[in-house]
């Protein structure tokens, strides 16, 4: 989706409505994305215990999808509601965070992975909870109260792991090596954005970086791990350009509306 | 009726609504139920805060929330999810708290210490326990076990 052209109304916050429902995407879908990639977990965990750990993250990051999705919907006014958002937009038209789809991996890379996402959420949405649209600030303060419980998860697992056996230690660093380049579209902000910060509808996403690398390196100490020196970060996610990874998993997670449009039980 | 005999009305019939995980714990208990108003056309208007955001028991609770009112003879029952300010478990009703033990669930700490902690143990007593997992059965619990009795229980998690 681009921008909304100039002359279309501006909400109640000063902010063109396509740009809003461009935001509520871009959150929804990292959270939805990310959700779906834990529930490749599913039965699959090395024990029962994180298998209902994953399982459960990812039940409340589909909680936050659907609250982003439907008022996106809403917004946006063509009668779509939060499952054709999640099951009839195609590659390009998913706004994730390159981070959120790559590759579990082991399960390092998977709990990794979460880590560096959750310590994000964590920032960005008590940086949303005093947002001038005050729908979005309420779902972001519903949302962080369960966010600060993934982050206790992930990051008690990327201490145990790096602080752990030879093994272990050096599976968990390759996986931060791994992703670190995928963690400065998090706080890279586009146009949309940028509009968006000006109209206090989002944080200065560059703002939120040195709190979140604060709490990476403190994780990082007791972890015994060395955070990767900053090189090129990927970004693209956010405008819908996206590795060859999410086409499959949304090929298997839309397969049952694409191939029985409507069907439900 | 005056509004207020209608409010106390669907407050009433709302005491005997059950949640769908623990059914001995009413929506009352849980603390979920924001308000009830009456409306301008004889029926009510009732706001439901969600647990967690992803609780698959949420429809469920909300259909049991308009189907118990309609019961009652409301003619008309409004549902408004309220998300802010967030539902937390200190909102959970001392009667919620002495159910959660009679089923052996530790009940949340109030006020609730956010993340994971530990409790004694329901069946002796104990202090001395470990966490099993973070996660449990439903979003709203996890799994601990007693050191001394080894016996395995839950706990309602700190929101």
């Amino acid at each position: 989706m681009t921008a909304a052209p100039s002359s279309a109304p501006l909400n109640s916050a000063g902010v063109a409505p396509g740009d809003l429902v461009e935001l509520l995407l871009r959150l929804g879908d990292s959270s939805l994305i990310l959700a779906q990639r834990l529930g490749e977990w599913i039965g699959h965990a090395p024990a029962i215990e994180e298998d209902l750990a994953l399982s459960n993250t990812a039940l409340d990051l589909v909680g936050q999808a659907r609250a982003f999705l439907t008022y996106a919907g809403e917004l946006e006014g063509r009668g779509r509601d939060e499952d054709a958002l999640a099951f009839l937009r195609d590659t390009r038209e998913y706004r994730n965070l390159l981070l959120v789809e790559q590759p579990n991996g082991d399960f390092g890379v998977t709990i990794v992975r979460q880590c560096l996402f959750d310590l994000f959420q964590r920032e960005l949405f008590a940086a949303l909870s005093s947002s001038a649209d005050a729908r979005l600030a309420h779902i972001a303060r519903k949302a962080l109260t369960e966010t600060a419980y993934h982050v206790q998860y992930s990051r008690g697992w990327v201490v145990r792991l790096g602080d752990g056996t030879d093994e272990s230690h050096r599976r968990v660093q390759q996986a931060l090596d791994d992703l670190w380049r995928f963690t400065g579209e998090m706080f890279t902000a586009d146009a949309v954005e940028q509009r968006l910060e000006v109209a206090g509808v989002l944080p200065c996403l560059s703002g939120l970086r040195p709190a979140w690398l604060a709490a990476v390196d403190e994780m990082l100490r007791e972890a015994t791990l060395t955070r990767p020196a900053d090189g090129f970060f990927h970004t693209g996610g956010k405008q819908g350009h996206h590795g060859e990874g999410l086409g499959r998993m949304l090929a298997e997670m839309q397969f049952l509306q694409r191939a029985y449009p409507g069907a439900s039980w | 009726m005056t509004p207020h005999d209608i409010e106390q009305r669907a407050w009433a019939a709302l005491q005997s609504v059950p949640d769908p995980e623990l059914p001995l714990l009413t929506v009352i208990d849980l603390g979920i139920i924001r308000h009830v108003r009456a409306t301008a056309s004889g029926g009510v208007s009732v706001g439901v805060a969600p647990t967690y955001l992803g609780c698959p028991a949420t429809t469920v609770i909300e259909q049991s929330v308009g189907d118990a009112l309609r019961a009652e003879g409301f003619p008309e029952v409004q549902l408004q999810t309220v998300l802010d300010p967030p539902w937390t478990t200190d909102w959970m009703t001392d009667d919620g708290r002495r159910k959660l033990r009679e089923l052996g669930i530790v009940p949340p700490d109030r006020p609730a210490s956010r993340g994971m902690q530990a409790a004694a143990c329901p069946q002796c007593g104990s202090p001395q326990t470990s966490l099993v997992s973070a996660f449990g059965s439903t979003p709203c619990k996890a799994l601990l076990r007693c050191d001394s009795c080894l016996e395995p229980f839950e706990r309602f998690k700190c929101l």
